[in-house]
């Protein structure tokens, strides 16, 4: 929160806004600048900024907002919508309306997963060293054997696994 | 003002609301998670120290080790 407030502070000062608002010119579509372009960014963690969304408003407009300063019982429907409108950009639920992107995101998971094994795999291939002796299957048949011999876990662990008159793993 | 007005929405006591159904749902889940671990793990465990040692004889015990050849001081 603190920090959306400095960043507004931020363009305020001299972002892409400023420049914006000099080089559109004219008719109505430009009044309503979209961003990055306008001084204004809301979010559903910051939802109210500092500055309206249209700030060059026609006479219309105008004469709108010197209404607006009466009673707001004298409004009609129609004209509150155009007064929302031009405070903000979008509604709560345009705002807030879902998007495909977390599909892109996966997508970009998963992709580097499978970029990352394939540098691991040639890696394995060109580039490890001998395995030491203390991983070769015999040492660790000889190692496994050994634990069983001295009954370790006998209660609920490895040895209680293990069925020491037919020598073999319990069924 | 619309043609079909929606209903008035919950105004107060929404903080109590929420605090009460964390409250009741935190006593649930974690006398259900006791539960299930009293008669899912520790029960079994208990059981299976207790047949383990009910005929247990720890001399012929140390015979097979030793016959394995594990020990140093006992050959």
């Amino acid at each position: 929160m603190l920090s959306r407030a400095a960043w507004s502070l931020v363009l305020r000062r001299g972002g892409p806004g400023t420049r914006g608002k000099h080089s559109l010119e004219g008719s109505a579509p430009s009044e309503r600048r979209m961003p990055p372009y306008a001084n204004y960014f809301a979010q559903r963690s910051y939802p109210m900024p500092d500055e309206p969304f249209c700030t060059e408003l026609t006479a219309e407009q105008r004469a709108l907002k010197e209404k607006e300063k009466g009673s707001w019982t004298q409004l009609s429907h129609a004209e509150k919508v155009a007064l929302y409108r031009l405070q903000f950009h979008q509604t709560f639920a345009e705002m807030n309306r879902r998007s495909n992107e977390w599909k892109t995101v996966m997508g970009c998971v998963f992709f580097f997963f499978g970029f990352a094994a394939l540098l691991i795999w040639w890696q394995r291939v060109y580039m490890f060293p001998e395995k030491p002796i203390t991983l070769t299957d015999e040492w660790k048949a000889k190692q496994l054997q050994r634990i069983l011999d001295m009954k370790a876990n006998p209660v609920q662990g490895l040895a209680s696994r293990w069925d020491y008159e037919k020598k073999q793993w319990k069924k | 003002m619309a043609s079909g007005t929606l209903a008035k929405p919950q105004m107060r006591g929404l903080l109590a609301r929420c605090l009460w159904i964390h409250i009741v749902g935190a006593f649930t889940v974690s006398l259900g998670v006791a539960t299930l671990y009293k008669f899912g793990v520790a029960e079994p465990r208990k059981k299976a120290y207790a047949d383990f040692y009910r005929n247990y004889g720890s001399m012929k015990d140390f015979e097979e080790m030793r016959k394995s050849g594990i020990f140093q001081s006992a050959k």
